[in-house]
């Protein structure tokens, strides 16, 4: 099973949702896809066990066989190549790594070499049972969907994958959650918030994935998001309040499961959420909120995590 | 693209951690900047108008670049598409339109020519009109990509109007991250103006950031957002930027009146007492002085050419 954790708007809270996510589950796989800026590794502080460098291919001319017939520069569609003899010039940053020349070229004089475009860390989190994979693209790259694409093979499929989403709504986040099982979207309470939550949730749509709402910093008296979902027929499962401490310890990098041991109880019955909703395909009304006290779990929380989890009863 | 003749100053603000107050503060500085075009480039959450509130003036269609469509009259369902599209845009003999890249490999191995290249309309930029300027920004299709090419886009539409209008100052709003709708935004700029706040995780961001703006040879400013919340990383960030040569433009307090005028759809300094839109103020006299020191160094320079 793979959870994507995604956000129209950046800084929303996407990794302090995944990561704490992973923190409150067992036999889970973390992989960060936001490889243009990764930042779950601060959080999660994994053992590193394996670095692997992530390339893409790129058009390189035999010259003992090209006879500069054109045929590459007519074929690529991004102007990524021209000819000037005695050179076939290679733009580089024009290029999609689509492999067309190479194939098309009448001589065979075009061959793929590779090129770096940035790193995946393989590891684990303590305690254990917590895999980590993370994408880290070099600077100055722009392929962040072929990187993303790579990380993505280090899926498991057989453990609850929960995949850190870059932000925005174009083709990263689409990589990102193109094959999800469920997608989760974080949001804050803000104009921007929900404009950009209707984006992510029109990108959702048109890809045909199931997914839910957390709002994140949320305020009493204000039911912006809340709303919203409500009109939508949107799971809204889980609502984050707004919280100084919880702020400070996200700038220390310190995980809210840390700092308030009893959230994981709720991190536990929103996951249980997503499992109900795939199963019944239904959606949960707005009475049923999993609403974060950080004084201390809520009695109904209690109430629900017995009946979910007798197990945790006992122990 | 953008030739010397040009006199206006173009400002640009990024982040690289999203979140951090990019909005914030460029809605406040293009209400302190007069004579100034806006541009918002974070094409696939963009913001900006919520704030500025433009009268529509004039819209465009982006044209990303061309999708693959199978024509099922003429495919034999023979898979050789499917096989060697190394963007896994094919599958059942269909065309996932937003994987495509439109890269034209499966049109050249299709054996029966069942296979065509379409012109897409991926979104819309417009141009509008607010109080006293000009906002140009762009709505992306939800899941479209190419962002950068509609950022290029944006951004000349920007050049051209600031050139139109004799505008002294452009402002750009720019995407988080540092990947390729970054890198068109910062091109042409006369200074990026660097939103973090004093979090581990802005901390790491920045340091990606700077290293991109030093490959591009830019100059960078820094603000410091929500700047109380944390006196430790503050203090990493200040000496980190020291010892880059980046300026420190100002430090923004946690404030909550900031939260509350983005409630009310407002813009910080319309709140004039609140610590927040005070340092705003002062950012923006930061800036000005420095752009100012600069000119007058690069017609100094000139003089001694």
């Amino acid at each position: 099973m793979n959870i994507v954790i995604a956000s129209g708007k950046g800084g929303t809270g996407k990794t302090t949702v995944a990561t704490n996510l992973v923190l409150s589950l067992k036999e889970t796989v973390y992989l960060d896809c936001d490889v243009e800026e990764p930042d779950g590794h601060l959080f999660l502080n994994p053992v590193i066990e394996q670095t692997k460098i992530a390339v893409r291919l790129l058009p390189d001319i035999n010259y003992r066989k090209c006879n500069f017939c054109g045929k590459c520069v007519e074929i690529c569609q991004f102007h990524a190549l021209a000819i000037l003899p005695p050179k076939v010039l290679l733009f580089e940053e024009m290029c999609h790594s689509c492999g067309a020349c190479a194939y098309s070229c009448p001589e065979g004089a075009i061959r793929e070499r590779e090129q770096p475009i940035g790193n995946i860390r393989t590891g684990y989190v303590l305690p254990e049972g917590r895999g980590f994979v993370e994408g880290r693209l070099n600077i100055g790259e722009i392929m962040a969907s072929l990187l993303i694409r790579q990380v993505k093979a280090f899926i498991q499929p057989q453990k609850v994958n929960i995949l850190d989403a870059p932000p925005g709504t174009a083709c990263s986040m689409v990589e990102t959650v193109r094959d999800a099982d469920f997608c989760l979207l974080v949001t804050e309470p803000t104009p921007f918030g929900l404009h950009d939550l209707k984006l992510a949730v029109k990108v959702l749509r048109i890809l045909k994935r199931p997914f839910a709402v957390v709002e994140n910093k949320a305020m009493d008296q204000n039911n912006l998001i809340s709303s919203y979902c409500q009109a939508e027929g949107i799971s809204l499962l889980l609502r984050i309040p707004f919280h100084r401490k919880l702020a400070e310890a996200y700038s220390r990098g310190e995980p809210a499961v840390r700092v308030f041991p009893h959230l994981k109880q709720e991190f536990l019955l929103l996951f249980n959420r997503i499992r109900h909703q795939l199963e019944t395909e239904k959606v949960f009304s707005e009475d049923s909120i999993i609403s974060v006290e950080l004084s201390g779990i809520t009695r109904e929380n209690i109430r629900e995590m017995n009946t979910i989890f007798p197990e945790s009863r006992r122990s | 693209m953008e030739n010397k003749s040009i006199t206006h100053q173009q400002i640009v603000i990024l982040s690289g951690k999203g979140g951090t107050g990019k909005t914030t503060l460029a809605a406040a500085l293009s209400v302190l900047f007069r004579k100034r075009v806006i541009a918002d480039t974070d094409v696939d959450a963009a913001d900006l108008h919520i704030l500025l509130k433009p009268q529509l003036a004039e819209s465009y269609p982006y044209l990303s670049g061309k999708k693959a469509l199978i024509d099922a009259g003429h495919c034999t369902e023979c898979g050789l598409c499917q096989e060697y599209c190394r963007f896994e845009a094919i599958q059942n003999y269909q065309v996932d339109p937003l994987a495509c890249e439109g890269c034209g490999f499966c049109v050249q191995v299709c054996p029966e020519n069942a296979i065509d290249l379409q012109e897409t309309v991926s979104g819309h930029y417009h141009s509008g009109w607010i109080d006293g300027g000009i906002l140009v920004d762009a709505v992306l299709q939800p899941g479209e990509g190419n962002s950068g090419k509609l950022v290029s886009q944006v951004k000349k539409q920007a050049v051209e109007l600031a050139k139109s209008t004799a505008a002294e100052w452009l402002i750009v709003d720019g995407p988080p991250g540092i990947g390729c709708p970054v890198n068109a935004s910062v091109t042409g700029a006369d200074l990026v103006v660097i939103v973090t706040e004093p979090t581990i995780s802005g901390l790491h961001d920045l340091e990606r950031l700077v290293e991109l703006l030093q490959r591009f040879h830019l100059s960078a400013g820094l603000v410091i957002n929500k700047a109380d919340l944390n006196q430790t990383i503050c203090s990493q960030i200040k000496s980190y930027a020291e010892n880059n040569q980046i300026a420190i433009l100002g430090q923004i307090p946690f404030d909550e009146t900031v939260v509350n005028a983005l409630l009310e759809e407002k813009i910080i300094t319309d709140f004039l007492d609140s610590p927040a839109s005070r340092e705003i103020k002062q950012i923006f006299k930061n800036i000005s002085s420095l752009m100012a020191m600069r000119s007058e160094n690069e017609v100094v320079r000139e003089q001694a050419d």
